[in-house]
C-alpha cells in the first residue's frame, strides 16, 4: 500500500490560506456561501469571483487538485446551466436553433447560477485541500464549544473524529492483509458477478470487524490507564491561535461584503 | 481536586519507604460473582527503584496483576497500596499517575494522530499545562530516542517505535512505577532488544520502580527479583538466581528456564561442578573457566 497515503484532500503547502486559523477559515467560508446568494449584478459576481479565485490561487494548491475537487461538480454545474437555458423564456431571443429559442435571460441565469455554484465548490474545497483532518476537527470542537451547555457531547466527537483518523490507515492496512490472506486462500474479489463479489467480501469484513472491537476494547482500556476521563479538566496540547494573518483576511472579506452591496442592483 | 500534587518532593523521614511502594495485601479477585477465583489471596510489594519481573503461565493472572495496579480493576479481598495510598475508585486518578502502563499491542494503545500527541494525551488528561506538555514531550521522545519522529503518524512506525512512543508517553506523566505487560512480545528480537535496553536507561536515570511481565527468560534473569504466579497464586518470589535453581519445579508449572540455565544442568550431568546457577554466558564461563584452574 502507498506509505504517503493521506486522509482527505490535504495539499500541504506554505501559503496564507494554510496559516490560517481553522476556526477563521470554517467561518469565512459559511459567510461566504451566504453572501454569494446576494449577488444579482455583473459588478457583484465579478468581485466574488474575484476574491474566490484570488484565494484558491494564493493558497499554492496546484490547479490539478482543485479542479479533482471540482470533477464531481461540473456535471451539476453543466446540468443547471442547460436546465436554465431551456426553462427561461423571458429576455430576446438570442438564437433559433431548430425551433428551441434561447433566451437572452436564459443564458443571464443559466451562467449566473453555475457561477454560484462554481465558487461555492471552489471556496468549499479550499477548506479541506489547505487544513489538515486533525486542525478541523480541533476547528469543530472550539466552534461547537458553546453547545456543552445543552449537554452536547461536543469533546466526545471530536475525540471520536481524531480516534477515526487515527485508526484509518491502520484499518486499511489490515484490510489489505486480510485480503491478500483471503485470496491465497481462493477468495476471489476481481472476478464474478456483482452477487459474487458481494459474497466474496464478507470473509474480508468479519476478520475486519473482530479485530476491530478487539483494537476498541483494547484502546479504551490503554486510555483509561493513561488517565483518560472525558474532556473535563483536560488540557491541549494543539491550540487554535488566531493571528495577524487572519486579521487581514477578516478585513479583506469585510471590503468583500462591502463592495458587494454596493455592487448590487 | 488538584492534579498538581507535589512532584514526588517526599520528605526523607519514616515514611519514605512506604511512599515508593506498591503492596498487594492479600488480594483476591475475579472477574464475576459466579467466575472462578483468578487471583488468590496474593501479597507482595514493590520497592522504590527495584526491577520486578513477573512470571507465570498463560491465564495465570499476570495481566490481571498489573490492571489491578493502575485501577483499571479493583480487587474483592484485600487491598492495594500504591505509594502508601489505597487504590480505590476515589484515588484512581492519582494512581495512574504514579503508575504507568505499557501494552502488548504496539496499535492499539497509540492514540494520537502523530507522535507528539500521543505523547501528550497523558499530559492533556492530567490536565498539564502547554509549556510543560512541550518541555515533557522534548525530554522523554529524547530519553527513548525518538525525537527525528515528533510529527510522524503512527502508521509510518514501526512496532519497536509505536512501543518506545508508548514508553515516552508513560514517560511524559512522570510516574514512579512503570508496568511492561509483555511489551515485547509482539517485536522482532532486535525490537525486543532496543527496549529493554531503553527501559533500562530510562529506569537507571530516573530511579524508577519496574515491572516486567514476560515470558522472555533473557528479560527475566536481568531483573533484581521474580515472581512466579501459578494458578492465581505467587508461587515463588526470589531473585532470578534462585528461581532458576529451581528447574525441575518450574518446568512442573508450565515454564522453562533459560538456555544457559539448562546447558549447565548438562555440564553437571556430565560430571562438572558447578557452585551457583549461572544466569549469562558470561557467568557460566566464569564458573568453567575456575573449575579448571582450581583443579
Ligand atoms: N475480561 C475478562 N473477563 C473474564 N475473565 C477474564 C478476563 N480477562 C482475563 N480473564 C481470565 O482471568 C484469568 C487470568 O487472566 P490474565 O490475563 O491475568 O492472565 P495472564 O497471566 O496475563 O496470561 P497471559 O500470559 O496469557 O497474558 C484467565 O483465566 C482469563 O481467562
Ligand atoms: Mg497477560
Amino acid at each position: 500500500m502507498n506509505n504517503s497515503m493521506i486522509i482527505g484532500q490535504y495539499v500541504p503547502a506554505e501559503s496564507v490560506i494554510h496559516k490560517m486559523d481553522p476556526r477563521s477559515k470554517i467561518a469565512i467560508i459559511f459567510f461566504f456561501v451566504l453572501i454569494v446568494f446576494f449577488a444579482n449584478s455583473v459588478m457583484s459576481y465579478g468581485l466574488l469571483t474575484v476574491f474566490g479565485v484570488t484565494a484558491a490561487a494564493s493558497s499554492k494548491v496546484p490547479l490539478r487538485f482543485i479542479m479533482k475537487g471540482l470533477t464531481p461538480v461540473w456535471f451539476l454545474i453543466i446540468f443547471t446551466f442547460l436546465l436554465h437555458l431551456i426553462v427561461t423564456k423571458e429576455g430576446d431571443v438570442l438564437y433559433n436553433l431548430l425551433g428551441w429559442k434561447i433566451y437572452e435571460e436564459g443564458v443571464v441565469q443559466g451562467a449566473a447560477i453555475s457561477l454560484r455554484f462554481f465558487l461555492l465548490i471552489l471556496v468549499t474545497s479550499l477548506l479541506t485541500l489547505t487544513t489538515t483532518p486533525i486542525e478541523i476537527t480541533d476547528a469543530i470542537e472550539e466552534l461547537l464549544g458553546p453547545l456543552k451547555k445543552i449537554r452536547f457531547p461536543v469533546h466526545e466527537l471530536a475525540l471520536m473524529m481524531s480516534i477515526s483518523l487515527r485508526f484509518i490507515p491502520t484499518l486499511m492496512q489490515e484490510t489489505e492483509k486480510i485480503s491478500k490472506a483471503q485470496a491465497s486462500r481462493g477468495v476471489d474479489f476481481r472476478t464474478g458477478s456483482f452477487k459474487d463479489r458481494l459474497k466474496a467480501i464478507v470473509p474480508l469484513l468479519v476478520p475486519l470487524f473482530v479485530s476491530a472491537f478487539k483494537r476498541a476494547e483494547e484502546l479504551a482500556m490503554a486510555m483509561e490507564a493513561r488517565g483518560y476521563r472525558g474532556g473535563e479538566g483536560r488540557t491541549k496540547l494543539r491550540e487554535l491561535k488566531v493571528g495577524k494573518v487572519d486579521f487581514m483576511i477578516y478585513a479583506l472579506f469585510l471590503l468583500v461584503v462591502i463592495g458587494l452591496f454596493l455592487t448590487r442592483s | 481536586m488538584s492534579h498538581f500534587p507535589g512532584n514526588s518532593q517526599l520528605s526523607r523521614g519514616g515514611e519514605e519507604l512506604e511512599k515508593n511502594q506498591i503492596e498487594f495485601r492479600n488480594v483476591s479477585f475475579r472477574y464475576h460473582d459466579e467466575a472462578p477465583w483468578v487471583l488468590r489471596d496474593v501479597s507482595f510489594k514493590i520497592d522504590a527503584d527495584e526491577w520486578v519481573a513477573i512470571i507465570g503461565h498463560n491465564g495465570s493472572g499476570k495481566s490481571t496483576i498489573a490492571k489491578l495496579m493502575n485501577g483499571l480493576l479493583f480487587p474483592q479481598e484485600g487491598e492495594i497500596l500504591v505509594s502508601g495510598q489505597k487504590v480505590e475508585p476515589d484515588t484512581i486518578w492519582d494512581v495512574r499517575k504514579q503508575v504507568g502502563m505499557v501494552f502488548q499491542n504496539p496499535d492499539n494503545q497509540f492514540v494520537g494522530t502523530t507522535v507528539r500527541d500521543d505523547v501528550a494525551f497523558g499530559m492533556e488528561n492530567h490536565g498539564m499545562p502547554r509549556e510543560l506538555m512541550v518541555e515533557r514531550i522534548r525530554e522523554s521522545l529524547q530519553a527513548v530516542s525518538m525525537t527525528d519522529y515528533e510529527r510522524q503518524e503512527p502508521h509510518r512506525l514501526s512496532g519497536g517505535q509505536k512501543q518506545r512512543v508508548a514508553i515516552a508517553s508513560v514517560l511524559a506523566v512522570s510516574p514512579k512505577y512503570i508496568i511492561l505487560d509483555e511489551a515485547t512480545a509482539m517485536l522482532d528480537p532486535k525490537g525486543r532488544k532496543e527496549i529493554m535496553q531503553t527501559i533500562r536507561d530510562v529506569q537507571g536515570a530516573r530511579n524508577l520502580s519496574l515491572i516486567t511481565i514476560t515470558h522472555d527468560l533473557q528479560e527475566v534473569t536481568q531483573a533484581d527479583r521474580v515472581i512466579v504466579m501459578n494458578n492465581g497464586e505467587v508461587w515463588m518470589e526470589g531473585t532470578p538466581r534462585d528461581i532458576f535453581s529451581e528447574k525441575d519445579r518450574l518446568i512442573d508449572i508450565g515454564l522453562d528456564t533459560p538456555f544457559i540455565s539448562k546447558l549447565a544442568d548438562e555440564l553437571m550431568n556430565a560430571g562438572l561442578t558447578i557452585s551457583r546457577e549461572p544466569l549469562n554466558h558470561q557467568e557460566l564461563l566464569e564458573e568453567l573457566w575456575t573449575l579448571h584452574s582450581t583443579k
